[in-house]
């Protein structure tokens, strides 16, 4: 099978482990992970502004190349995903964005919103399926008690990104039982880690981050994944004395899978 | 050729501001038959009127169009008004300018336009019509009330006081509703038991008034005045004359494990049950989900405690017809279901709860006989969140977009007695706004501010977050010192928005009553009519029309009450003329007309006529019983030779019309 596949800018710079174990663990599913020629940066968070169309106009090529290609899009980026799908779902629903977009554009097929964009969990679920990963599991994680931390962007708005349940979501307690894991669920896993607000305000992300950490501990996790560059960044950099480490998901599949390194 | 008068009518700015009515006159001035054409602010207004009526008598009108508002608002105004000055009420054509006009569009120039296409419609149809007379038919003087909450036993106590008989049809296997569940009642903290249950006892000793607990309305039949209504009496496998409610087979059932939806399924009841002691009737029934005689014929327990022979594992459900006069809807509400609210913990955590769960740990006869105890592990919490708007003004989808509107005086109360009680609890609520419009709220809920130290704080709870050792992390923000709170409680107790019961959506169709989109019902009009349905003869009680505390319940109640006695008090009912008439020359007697229509108005008769050639010949026709057609107009479409017609709705007048808008 092969997927169109969007980084984004964080997984060539900061978050190189969660593209590299990402594609290696695809390779190892059958599944080619096809990177888009010449993206370019998603825009971050500006595109979610609606008055906003200029930093839509990147995500807009992606989708577009992909429509070209006839591909599903894959992204792995919680940031990139949410900014896709919004930016997706804009050109499919709002009239007045899509024009402008594609007026300024000038594809040569006009873009509305055609693209199926899925984030690689979404993948994992619907493409492969948990229960073939089982299967393919060489070195399981018994017995370790993973929490799994969804973050903010990952899932919502729920109704555009119609990934899981928002406020209670299962997907990646599923991925951990598929990689033969205890899932550990505790309520803040939906909760904001802080977000860019690390950058003006440390206290605060510190403060985030550590009712998040507190509670997975309570719960009893051992360790944390994340799909989300700048989660496991303030989990990791903003908090002291929690002992609880946090992963890519990407790397514990890859691990699970027998092809990490 | 008939002379026709116009009357455009400003209705303010809400016509004139859209539509150029003095343009619309002029354009019908023109029309066939037309020798007087005017505009007027109110034509409504008794000066309005006025100008209709001397217009008749000065220019000798035979018909008269009116280009104003819905016919459902002031068709009858007008048509009292033609009648006064001397000409039938059935030469009166509404041309609705207003709702499906000014009211749904913008340029004036298209409004106007389509303004002056409807007042020729109905100046072509006007040219048609004929005078009609009214029938009339008999009034049935007994009430039927559905639902026997505090609404309905309100409606039936005053309809059985003004000397009419009242049936009330409850679901559940008592009367009283949910303010049975209700500890104290706001702004004054009276029991809410001690006001409630005399009112039951009297609806039980009332003569007029008939109860059928455990029953349900099967099926409607009929129109207003002569409603014919089948009733279904559940079995509730105990005979109810001979039970004599001593209660001594719901405490030896060996089933012991159903959840008691009395006490919110906070501890559990017996197979057989009386919902609580002051149940009306005071009947035992038995669970059929439950009991092992019937599921498995193995027991019989409570048939051999019971000393009067009462139990009837045989019993079945039984059909019950009864003829009314007028129905009262009275099915109240329920609060929502709280599963789609993950963020607040609702199914993840015991001691998150709802008002109404908070309501029974509060109650005497509750499962904690009063103490406020957690529901996880029985200990007196001593930090209580309560948050107020639980898929209320909620536009997220999950819950209502409504205010449910009895939840702050309630959490105000709950907030107050708390303190009162446990002086060492903290208590915070959190809300987005306190609205408290109602005679001495705004004072009882400053009550619980002021003197009893309530921690009131604007803003929404965002999570309620579950810990190891039992307590609930609440963060939430507090909108008026940009902060975000993280709380460490104990209970939790939401403000679930109120929906309609159920039953109501199905109660609506078999009533032809028409609702919103929330499944509440509609009132004939929002501000004049409010406690009558559209549907004639049905009328609303209680929050089945809108969310509304006690006080407003009753008030509704009971002015339902005056307009059941209003009709009820009329021997005869004025029917409406326009009901279908078979020409039976052209009948060919299908039987098409009788098949579609809904009223059974319809039956067939074998009559002689004369042909052509002098011989006589018999065939079979159909006829229209007016007492009981409703001039739906169904037979009138499915007769394939046309001959059927609805008077005032003539297939001719309708072509003129059509040929007048497409002209």
């Amino acid at each position: 099978m092969i997927l169109s596949y969007y980084p984004g800018c964080t997984l060539k710079t900061k978050a190189k482990d969660l593209d590299r174990y990402g594609r290696k663990s695809a390779e190892a599913l059958g599944i080619t992970l096809e990177e888009i020629p010449d993206w370019q940066c998603c825009g971050g968070v500006y595109p979610i502004a609606k008055d906003e169309i200029a930093t839509k106009l990147s995500s807009v090529r992606a989708l577009a190349a992909a429509k070209a290609a006839g591909q599903d899009l894959v992204t792995l980026c919680s940031a990139c995903h949410n900014v896709l799908k919004q930016v997706n779902n804009d050109m499919k629903t709002d009239e007045e964005i899509a024009g402008k977009a594609n007026r300024y554009l000038g594809l040569s097929e006009e873009y509305h919103g055609e693209t199926n964009v899925i984030h690689y969990l979404e993948m994992l679920r619907d493409k492969v399926g948990f229960d073939k990963i089982k299967e393919l599991v060489k070195n399981p994680f018994t017995g370790k008690k993973i929490g799994a931390y969804y973050g903010c962007l990952l899932l919502r708005p729920g109704k555009v990104l119609k990934m899981d349940n928002p406020e209670n979501p299962k997907i990646m307690e599923d991925f951990i039982r598929a990689i033969g894991g205890t899932p550990v669920i505790y309520p803040m896993r939906n909760e904001c880690c802080g977000g860019y607000v690390t950058l003006e305000d440390k206290a605060l992300a510190n403060k985030r981050s550590g009712k998040v950490l507190e509670n997975a501990k309570d719960m009893g996790a051992d360790m944390l994944i994340t799909a989300c560059p700048l989660c496991l960044y303030n989990l990791n950099k903003n908090t002291d004395g929690y002992d609880v480490p946090v992963y890519y998901f990407t790397e514990l599949l890859a691990e699970a899978l027998g092809v990490k390194d | 050729m008939q002379k026709i008068g116009v009357f455009v009518c400003h209705c303010g700015t809400n016509i004139a501001a859209t539509v150029d009515v003095k343009a619309v006159a002029e354009a019908l001035k023109g029309e066939p038959g037309v020798v007087f054409s005017t505009d007027y602010q109110y034509m409504c207004s008794e000066a309005g009127q006025n100008l209709i009526k001397n217009s008749i008598k000065e220019y000798g009108l035979t018909g008269v169009v009116v280009c104003s508002c819905s016919p459902r608002m002031h068709e009858q105004t007008f048509r009292k008004a033609a009648q006064s000055a001397g000409i039938n009420p059935y030469m009166v054509e509404i041309a609705n300018i207003r709702e499906q006009c000014s009211w749904i569009h913008k340029d004036i120039w298209s409004a106007t336009e389509k303004a002056i296409i409807l007042g020729k419609a109905a100046v072509a149809k006007v040219q048609l019509n004929a005078p009609l007379t009214a029938g009339e038919s008999p009034v049935v003087k007994r009430a039927l009330v559905i639902g026997g909450g505090i609404a309905g036993i309100q409606t039936a106590l005053d309809i059985a006081e003004a000397g009419f008989e009242v049936d009330i049809v409850e679901k559940q296997p008592t009367i009283g509703g949910k303010m049975t569940q209700i500890d104290k009642t706001f702004p004054t903290l009276d029991c809410a038991a001690c006001i409630l249950t005399p009112k039951m006892v009297d609806c039980a000793q009332n003569e007029k008034i008939k109860i059928y607990s455990y029953s349900e309305v099967a099926d409607v039949k009929g129109f207003v005045g002569n409603f014919t209504v089948k009733i279904k009496k559940k079995a509730r496998y105990v005979d109810e004359d001979k039970c004599t409610g001593c209660g001594i087979c719901t405490e030896k059932c060996p089933v012991k494990n159903v959840p008691n939806e009395f006490n919110m399924g906070m501890d559990n009841r017996r197979a057989i049950y009386i919902p609580f002691a002051q149940a009306v009737p005071k009947v035992a029934t038995i669970d059929a989900n439950y009991c092992n005689m019937l599921k498995n014929g193995k027991c019989g327990v409570c048939s051999k405690f019971c000393t009067v022979g009462a139990i009837d594992y045989k019993q079945q459900d039984t059909i019950v017809e009864e003829k009314y006069g007028a129905i009262v809807v009275a099915t109240g509400f329920n609060p929502i279901k709280l599963d789609d609210f993950d963020e607040f913990a609702y199914s993840q955590s015991k001691d998150v709860i709802t008002s109404l769960e908070f309501e029974r740990l509060t109650n005497a006869a509750g499962p904690t006989s009063g103490t406020l105890l957690r529901p996880s592990d029985g200990k007196h919490p001593h930090t209580i969140v309560f948050v107020q708007c639980v898929g209320s003004r909620d536009t997220s989808g999950c819950g209502k977009t409504y205010c449910s509107k009895i939840c702050c005086m309630y959490t105000a109360k709950h907030a107050m007695l708390t303190r009162e009680k446990y002086p060492d609890t903290d208590v915070y609520v959190f809300y987005i706004d306190v609205r408290t419009p109602g005679k001495n709220f705004d004072e009882f809920y400053r009550r619980a501010v002021e003197e009893y130290g309530v921690h009131y704080i604007k803003g929404m709870v965002g999570k309620v977050v579950p810990r190891s050792d039992g307590t609930l992390m609440v963060q939430a923000s507090d909108l008026l010192s940009n902060e975000q709170l993280h709380i460490n409680a104990d209970l939790v107790v939401l403000a679930a928005a109120i929906e309609p019961d159920k039953s109501a959506r199905s109660l609506a169709t078999m009533l032809t009553a028409s609702m919103d989109t929330n499944d509440f019902f509609t009132e004939a009009h929002p501000k004049l009519r409010p406690v009558e349905s559209p549907t004639a003869g049905i009328f609303l009680s209680g929050v089945c029309q809108g969310p509304k505390d006690i006080p407003e319940t009753v008030s509704q109640a009971s002015a339902a009450a005056a307009k059941v006695i209003g009709l009820l008090a009329k021997d005869k009912l004025t029917c409406n003329p326009c009901v279908a008439q078979a020409n039976e020359l052209m009948c060919n007697g299908c039987s098409s007309c009788e098949k579609v229509c809904p009223y059974g108005a319809i039956t067939y008769s074998d009559k002689e006529f004369r042909m052509p050639d002098r011989t006589t010949a018999i065939r079979r026709v159909a006829s229209v019983n007016e007492a009981v057609c409703q001039g739906c107009g169904a037979c009138t479409v499915a007769c394939p030779s046309g001959a059927m017609d609805l008077k005032g709705f003539s297939n001719s007048q309708i072509m003129a019309e059509v040929d007048a808008i497409c002209k």
